[in-house]
């Protein structure tokens, strides 16, 4: 086991923290929801119709490049609704818990991947390159677990495993088939988790670390035509419950967080919840429009409180949309409460680390790149970030390739994108530049 | 507060398209962002962004260059009695400065800001905040005695040549207060160097004496290089004076203690790199040993030590203020010490070397800023061949 110390990145430490580790009951849930944009490089193509009845782990729908590729109901119940938006587009789809408990029982003496696709947990697979739901029938060199998340707020993912952390070998045998290469764990050095026959590496240091695009480049990085799996450890120990029990567990714990919930808290609920289920009641009464974010306030998706749950399906942050209105020459603050990581502001000298209430302001307007360096300061990986930002600009394959964009994924870039000065998109500049490059090479 | 922000909601329809004054939209998007941070939030991406921006960075970079612009209005002042041989309290100097160097400041700022509303406006984009450094760096960089429409002339030619026509802040290749001071320097050379340039021999709005016609106000480094003989001339002041600053020279290269003031500012704050830094005091250090281990009659400013040569004329103030430009020049980390270090090779190089130019820091600085991505490139490559290999191995 190696302990990689990783120096770059910053820990943003935001306030609203679960102070206890009771997990409470989320309240009944009206309806569930599957959103085919949670899985990046699938379209879907229904299977079931509006009112058809499905059982828990049956199909909703599949992939249209690839049928095998299914995506599963998390609930017993009627098909509510095909939410569609522009161009016919599904949005998602809606399902009506009917509380009967019926779920589909998988023969676990299938071939392993099968039983994946079937059951609906394939679609929790990445694949680099690309930041994609993997290609069914690539064989990757190895295969990469994160046991960690160290985005701000994140849940401690080891809390939420706590009894299924006994399916892991299993989910690192049945995931060893999968590869000639090897099965890599990599967690905190803080929680380390061992003796699942994995491969497990250590990591110190601030976010991104536990993002697992950081973890593989300092282990093994992805070179031009190779292709590696991603998963979390929760998935992980959903793999190895399912190839135990033959049952999908579709239940899940969610960290209900930040500066806009009145009580932070564990909330024990199921796969695509409605946000009623865990929110109402737990909204501060500020006054304040609140944000709520699910996910992390770095990579998370905003959803109205009429929302559900996405993937991963585990945090939920509420922030405020603004918590100061209209302030006056704030470029010229000197107040120690306008927080920056930055000693361009008096908080970038004492405050850096200090609990902090940010909102969801631009503060400032987007500009060219001026400064030098601030995305690598936040990117631990042996990658220039800001020449491969310029070369998806300007659309370069060949820079683009040669710069590393295979080792990337969105989410490494979420801690530049907060710190950058010039206040680009980056994380949508890196999606879009995967998405041209996959349609370029395939 | 209030009043005024209701004053800006009301007049802001006038500005938004279709409104009588539309064609105004960036200067008044420039007014209301400048009193009223926006209440703009994220689309997509990130949910929270840190407070700083690019006003901000920009104005620390104008604070940094405060000490060096008071600086400069007191030796200017300072400067002009000593010519005209009369005189004067600490603010009757200070006074004076100020009054030879507002005209200067206004001209600098009015031109050049005019150019990038009306550029903001053509491409219907946000004023940019690049031009809030170059405004203040024209008047510290360009001699007292040159005339107001020269100065405009030439802020007008580098702000459209060197910055719109490449697209404006941030993409830029040549450092736009530079270009303005290297078109002075190549248009007008008479007013540009010389012993008449750099002490304001004639009143300011009324305010000072004239001086008498045998004055000379040559620079030290002028002295040096006119100077024929085995030793240097004795005009010269010692390396002491010049890193106080009470010396003749362009406005704000004079002092070193208001240099380093700005420096640690700039170092403090993390906004100029201490790579470009240190390694342009260290690139210049080590030319200037070169040289003074061989010291020739031919290239007088050859007898000049190490320290003094980093101690007069403007390579302190190219170091700190010119080279640690992020957007002209290097980008990597790497290639900032290349980037740096043969800035200050070159400005002594051509310093000493050249006879033509007493002073070499600011075509050293626009040289490198020229060679900036070239240097970028090669070190790019490093990481992409060392990815080649790693692809090959496996």
């Amino acid at each position: 086991m190696a302990l990689i110390k990783l120096r770059k990145g910053f820990d943003l430490n935001l306030k609203g923290k679960i102070t206890s580790e009771i997990v409470a009951e989320a309240s009944p849930s009206d309806t569930y929801a599957v959103v085919p944009d949670d899985f990046t490089g699938t379209i879907p193509r229904m299977e079931k119709k509006e009112g058809e009845k499905v059982a828990a782990g049956e199909a909703l729908y599949h992939d249209k490049n690839n049928e095998k590729i299914k995506f599963t109901s998390p609930v017993s119940g009627t098909v509510k609704q095909v939410m569609r938006g522009d161009r016919r587009k599904i949005l998602a789809v809606v399902i009506e818990p009917d509380y009967e408990g019926r779920s589909v029982t998988f023969d676990t003496r299938e071939n392993p991947k099968a039983l994946l696709l079937e059951s609906g947990l394939w679609p929790m697979l990445r694949q680099r390159p690309y930041d994609i739901v993997p290609n069914s029938n690539a064989r990757p060199r190895d295969i990469f677990i994160t046991a960690f998340d160290s985005a701000p707020l994140a849940p401690s993912l080891k809390m939420i495993l706590g009894d299924d952390e006994k399916y892991l070998s299993k989910a690192v045998e049945v995931l060893s088939t999968m590869t000639d290469g090897k099965v890599y764990m990599g967690c905190s050095h803080t929680e380390p988790i061992t003796d699942t026959g994995a491969e497990t590496n250590t990591f110190s240091g601030p976010h991104p670390a536990g993002n697992v695009g950081v973890q593989i480049a300092n282990v093994k990085p992805v070179n031009k035509g190779e292709v590696v799996w991603t998963l979390d450890v929760i998935t992980a120990a959903r793999i190895g419950k399912l190839f135990e029990t033959g049952k999908m567990d579709y239940s899940t714990i969610v960290a209900v967080n930040g500066p806009g919930v009145e009580e932070p808290a564990y909330i024990k609920a199921t796969m695509g919840c409605s946000l009623h289920s865990l929110l109402d009641d737990r909204l501060s009464d500020n006054g304040k429009e609140p944000r709520i974010i699910s996910g992390n306030v770095l990579t998370g998706v905003k959803e109205t409180i009429d929302g559900h749950l996405h993937a991963p399906y585990r945090h939920v942050t509420v922030i405020n949309e603004i918590n100061n209105k209209d302030e006056f020459m704030g470029w010229a603050s000197l107040s120690p409460k306008k927080y920056s990581i930055y000693r361009v502001f008096t908080s970038g000298f004492f405050g850096r680390h200090k609990e902090v209430d940010l909102d969801a302001k631009l503060n400032g307007g987007e500009r060219a790149i001026v400064l030098s360096g601030e995305y690598d300061n936040m990117l631990p990986m042996d990658i220039y970030a800001e020449f491969l930002i310029k070369a998806i600009i300007a659309f370069d394959i060949d820079k683009m390739e040669q710069l590393g964009i295979y080792e990337v994924a969105p989410e490494d870039f979420a801690l530049a994108e907060y710190a950058d000065t010039s206040k680009l998109e980056l994380q949508r500049i890196v999606r879009e530049g995967l998405d041209k490059m996959r349609a370029e090479m395939c | 507060m209030k009043s005024l922000r209701k004053f800006l909601d009301k007049m802001k329809p006038h500005f938004q398209e279709g409104g009588k004054l539309s064609k105004l939209e960036s200067v008044f998007d420039g007014m209301e962002t400048f009193l009223f941070t926006p209440n703009t939030t994220s689309r997509s991406g990130v949910h929270i962004h840190d407070s700083n921006d690019m006003k901000r960075t920009m104005i620390t970079v104008v604070v940094a260059l405060m000490p060096c612009l008071l600086f400069a209005m007191y030796n200017i002042g300072f400067q002009h009695f000593k010519a005209v041989g009369t005189d004067a309290t600490f603010w009757e100097m200070f006074f004076f400065g100020l009054l030879a160097m507002l005209p200067v400041i206004v001209v600098s700022y009015a031109v050049g800001l005019g150019i990038e509303f009306i550029a903001a406006q053509i491409h219907h984009k946000e004023i940019q905040e690049g031009f809030l450094v170059t405004g203040i760096l024209i008047p510290l960089i360009v001699p007292i005695n040159t005339p107001l429409w020269m100065t405009a002339v030439a802020t007008a030619f580098a702000v459209i040549f060197a910055k719109e026509i490449f697209g404006g802040t941030g993409m830029n290749i040549f450092n736009v207060a530079l270009i303005t001071r290297a078109f002075l320097f190549f248009a007008y050379p008479s007013k540009m160097s010389g012993d008449m340039a750099f002490v304001k021999t004639d009143p300011a709005f009324g305010f000072g004496g004239t001086a008498p016609d045998t004055f000379s106000g040559a620079t030290p480094l002028g002295d040096v290089a006119t100077n024929v003989g085995n030793t240097l001339s004795d005009k010269i002041p010692s390396t002491m004076d010049a890193f106080i600053g009470l010396i003749p020279g362009s406005p704000g290269e004079t002092s070193m203690i208001a240099i380093l003031i700005g420096a640690i500012i700039l170092l403090i704050t993390g906004i100029a790199s201490w790579r470009v830094m240190v390694s342009v005091f260290a690139g210049g250090i080590a030319m200037g040993a070169l040289a003074h281990s061989f010291p020739t009659a031919t290239y007088p400013a050859s007898m000049l030590d190490p320290i003094a040569q980093i101690c007069f004329g403007g390579f302190a103030f190219a170091a700190v203020f010119m080279a640690t430009d992020p957007v002209t020049g290097a980008r990597t980390k790497i290639g900032q010490y290349i980037y740096g270090f043969l800035i200050g090779v070159f400005a002594i190089l051509i310093r000493v070397y050249n006879g033509g130019y007493p002073e070499g820091a600011m075509l050293a600085v626009l040289l490198m800023n020229a060679f900036a991505p070239l240097i970028d490139y090669c070190v790019v490559q490093v990481n992409i061949n060392r990815r080649l290999k790693r692809a090959k191995t496996q």
